[in-house]
């Protein structure tokens, strides 16, 4: 698998040799933008350019936020509001970051969606998936402690509440959150060492992005039919792929452009509609709000995490189990966690040896309905506990663990497989009568 | 692509179902047709100079506004007074509550120095009085339905109208709990509030001679407090549609730079 046979830079005057024989950089970037892609590639490939942009966007407009903000409890929400009314341009800046954030959010869950339904994790990606998924953790601890540094009441309560959870671990849990927050409670030395975080992250997370895109630079990408390009040859690759330059570059930025135009009417003319009008009331911790409700973006593993009440008989039987010792609150930490673990692990609990989604018919219903799974956790998520509510998050929970833990691994046993196409080639002209030379 | 658009739409879906919960579930609010709201409203400018009257001579005698600098009345896209106007303003301001307003004591004097136009509005929370800062963007008036937030899509996040749906909530009727009056109020979530009914109609006199009923002074205020909250909704509205404009004609070209790049692969003929 060390790539898909294609042209290679080749420098032809002095002063390119010259470079390229110190610091092969001009072909580094050369081989980089050229790679061959799979010519069928359809819009949902479109997601990690759109994701590129956004952190670019966070990272900018964050840095020029920076030089207006004073992470303090007496000055963020004076800082904040004065970045508002008296920085140029500041109101723009602030509504640009916080709103980059959710379509930083919305971009990443098409993105890892398509990798579910294409089953871009399998074989030989599955370091491309992981990586993706430690950047998808730090971009929730990223966002997180971002949402904490205007310090309004949201920021402050979501903050007690999230932090909290680490509390939920046996023995260990209050020392551990006594240590993330830097003392017993959410104060200066909490939103200090979050601004300082909020801070760093993102340069580990474009570090992670370079990794991500090497890991599948070398592999190639996925394609929607999961048939992989032909490389016996140079000529035979040519008639699977298309250099990424010029073509791909330009889809992908006519893909931008359409999300950036939603983008900027959010922005422009609606920039709260994703808050919450709690942030902007200054936090106090002697008053904490009706509803404690994250940001749009955790609603699923919230309401996985408030799925499990001590009523659940699961819940009961593993505290039995552990003599008390895992009890609901910590069981709902760990079925948050394991959520996202159990998206990690898909690359070995996929048992099929078709990739695509396309050509697996009792897949695609299960897949579906874990998209509608996903969107239904989210909604309950910002809804109350009681009534019918915990059932809904329970129902979802459980489907969620399901999916990834017993329908996948059956599923590659049970299904039989629709025939794929020989090639990307003929997958191709099967969409497009026309291109056979 | 079919299946492609559908788990975006319902990934927007779910993005828009989540800031439907939000602060103070309260009675019914109703509608109000703000000249600010949608992508080309913009605030009215003698609405917004009532609204001051109001706030000076009502509001401010409780609440106060310490994220709002005074010089921000004479900019554009505000109540755009002269500037004169404002520094007269400013200085006839009275700090009511010198505790919350220590940046602006005068030892010498042992009383608020005068403020001037570069002095923030006075904080003033000495009666439990919440900062009316950004009053109008820290409540939502709609919610729903069923937690979709398409209400909050269609109407906005309803501040503006939650103001004034408090400011007319009231019935009338009082109790007495724990040495606190609370007065009856239809649209505060527990439905009854601490503050007293501010307004009843007639209490103040427009020099345009603009109606004082009481429900027309609610909707000043309301519009005067959604510009402190939000002093930049202009500027901010333009920007959005010069980046909306310039991105649809920057799109459309690379929609057809993409189509005739791509043409000789697919196979079809291109006329560009």
């Amino acid at each position: 698998m060390s790539g898909i046979p294609h042209d290679h830079y080749e420098p032809k005057t002095t002063l390119t040799k010259g470079v390229e024989r110190r610091l092969p950089i001009i072909g580094l970037i050369y081989n980089t933008l050229m790679i061959p892609t799979p010519k069928n590639l359809n819009w949902m490939w479109i997601w990690g350019i759109v994701l590129a942009f956004c952190l670019a966007l966070q990272i900018v407009t964050g840095i020029v936020l920076v030089m207006h903000y004073t992470p303090h409890v007496d000055l963020a929400f004076a800082s904040v509001e004065h970045i508002m009314r008296d920085v140029n341009g500041g109101h723009m800046l602030r509504y640009l970051h916080a709103n980059g954030a959710s379509l930083f959010f919305f971009a990443v869950y098409l993105h890892i969606f398509r990798g579910l339904y294409y089953g871009s994790y399998k074989a030989p990606r599955e370091i491309t998936w992981i990586i993706g998924m430690i950047i998808y953790l730090l971009m929730m601890a990223t966002g997180f402690m971002g949402y904490v540094l205007p310090w309004g009441q949201m920021s402050f309560w979501g903050a007690t509440v999230i932090t909290g959870l680490f509390g939920a671990i046996p023995f260990i849990g209050e020392p551990i959150q006594t240590w993330l927050l830097g003392g017993p409670a959410v104060d200066n030395a909490t939103l200090n060492r979050f601004f300082s975080l909020h801070y760093l992250l993102p340069f580990v997370i474009a570090g992670l992005v370079i990794v991500h895109i090497w890991a599948f630079h070398n592999t190639g990408n996925n394609n929607p039919t999961g048939v992989e390009v032909r490389r016996t040859s140079k000529a035979e690759a040519e008639k699977d792929t298309l250099p990424f330059w010029p073509y791909f570059v330009i889809k992908d930025l006519f893909a931008l452009g359409v999300v950036l135009i939603a983008f900027f009417a959010v922005v422009g003319f609606m920039p709260n509609y994703l808050g919450h009008p709690d942030n902007y009331i200054e936090a106090n911790p002697l008053s904490t709000p009706a509803h404690i409700v994250p940001e749009w973006y955790f609603l699923p593993f919230y309401a996985i995490l408030r799925a499990f009440t001590a009523d659940v008989w699961a819940v009961q039987l593993v505290s039995m189990l552990t003599g008390g010792i895992v009890d609901a609150k910590f069981f709902g930490v760990l079925a948050m966690f394991g959520a996202i673990i159990a998206m990690a692990l898909v690359p070995w609990l996929d048992t099929s040896s078709v990739r695509s989604g396309k050509y697996r018919p009792s897949f695609k219903w299960w897949f579906w309905l874990l998209a509608v799974d996903f969107v239904v956790l989210m909604w309950v998520g910002a809804m109350p506990t009681d009534g019918i509510y915990p059932y809904i998050s329970l129902i979802g929970a459980t489907y969620w663990f399901a999916y990834f833990f017993v329908i996948l691994p059956l599923l590659g046993v049970l299904e039989k497989p629709a025939p794929l196409p020989a090639s990307i080639e003929e997958d191709f002209a099967s969409h497009y009568p026309g291109a056979a030379e | 692509m079919i299946k492609n658009l559908t788990l975006s739409a319902l990934t927007a879906l779910g993005l828009s179902a989540t800031a439907a919960l939000a602060a103070g579930e309260g009675g019914h609010i109703h509608d109000v047709d703000f000249s600010f709201e949608g992508p080309f409203g913009k605030y009215d400018q003698m609405q917004l100079q009532r609204g001051l009257q109001i706030y000076t001579e009502v509001c401010s005698s409780c609440h106060g506004m310490k994220f709002v600098p005074i010089r921000t009345l004479a900019d554009e896209g505000g109540p755009q007074l002269p500037e004169d106007q404002v520094r007269a303003y400013a200085s006839q301001l009275l700090v009511a509550d010198e505790a919350s307003n220590m940046h602006l004591f005068d030892y010498d004097e042992g009383a608020a120095r005068p403020l001037t136009e570069n002095d923030h509005f006075p904080a003033n929370n000495a009666q439990n009085a919440p900062d009316l800062s950004l009053m109008a963007k820290a409540r939502a008036g709609f919610h729903g339905p069923a937690g979709t937030g398409i209400n909050q899509f269609l109407k906005g996040i309803g501040g503006p109208e939650y103001i004034v749906a408090i400011l007319t909530g009231y019935t009338g009727e009082e109790k007495v709990e724990a040495g606190t009056t609370y007065y009856e109020n239809t649209a505060f979530s527990t439905g009854w509030i601490a503050m007293a009914p501010p307004l009843y109609g007639e209490d103040v006199e427009f020099a345009d001679g603009h109606s004082n009923e009481l429900h027309h002074e609610a909707e000043d205020i309301a519009a005067f407090l959604m510009w402190a909250a939000e002093p930049k909704m202009m500027a901010r509205k333009k920007a959005g549609f010069v980046a909306v404009t310039f991105l649809v004609i920057l799109t459309s070209l690379l929609y057809l730079t993409n189509k005739k790049l791509w043409a000789p692969h697919k196979g079809k003929k291109t006329t560009l």
